[in-house]
């Protein structure tokens, strides 16, 4: 599923809003949600997940052209835990078998 | 402080224009469908995020911690999720700014 079929189907469902609310709503609500974590802070949602950042140390890495040591500096990456609803649910879903 | 659903509702509030209860029910909505796409076995990519993604875990030796009894974790179903690029680009520009602190 994409980002427009995620927004075709709440259109459909929320059929009380405009298209171009839920459309809005959608792209707003991943923007937020990107816009949280570039500035370190974590999302919680029960049911969902929660994402946050990891760190990762520096480390010599190579360059695979040359095969020369670059040091590459520590970084932070985004994370995703499952929440316990969204575990059960993926596990004991119709197509797991 | 985390970012919950209630400052997502509300920033739908201020800036779309939607009632109170509509931007409840849609941010309730929008999790909501990502998670029944899932657990129909179906991958959810969100551009501008990231993608998540379905992967068919085996069966495997596990152990009770507190009893050290022997016991197999049996095979499962998980989410996994990985940011896109442009969402790695700007978790980075965050770690810059904490190095110059």
């Amino acid at each position: 599923m994409t980002k427009s079929e995620l927004i075709e189907i709440l259109a459909q469902k929320q059929s009380q809003l405009a298209y171009k609310d839920v459309e809005l709503s959608v792209k707003m609500l991943i923007d937020q949600m990107a816009q949280a974590l570039s500035t370190g802070e974590r999302i919680e949602i029960r049911g969902f997940g929660s994402f946050s950042l990891h760190y990762r140390p520096p480390r010599v890495g190579r360059n695979p052209k040359t095969g020369e040591a670059v040091v590459l500096a520590g970084k932070y990456a985004p994370h995703f835990k499952p929440g316990k609803e969204l575990r059960i649910r993926v596990n004991d879903g119709p197509e797991n078998n | 402080m985390a970012l919950t659903k209630a400052d997502m509702a509300e920033k739908l509030f201020q800036e779309v224009g939607l009632n109170k209860r509509e931007a409840k029910e849609i941010v309730e909505a929008f999790f909501e469908e990502i998670r029944l796409a899932l657990e129909n076995g179906q991958s959810v990519k969100l551009s501008g995020f990231g993608n998540f993604d379905l992967r068919k875990k085996n069966q495997r030796p596990g152990r009770n911690p507190k009893t050290g009894e022997e016991i197999p974790i049996s095979s499962r179903r998980v989410v996994t999720f990985r940011a896109g690029q442009k969402l790695k680009a700007k978790v980075e520009i965050y770690a810059g700014s904490r190095e110059q602190q």
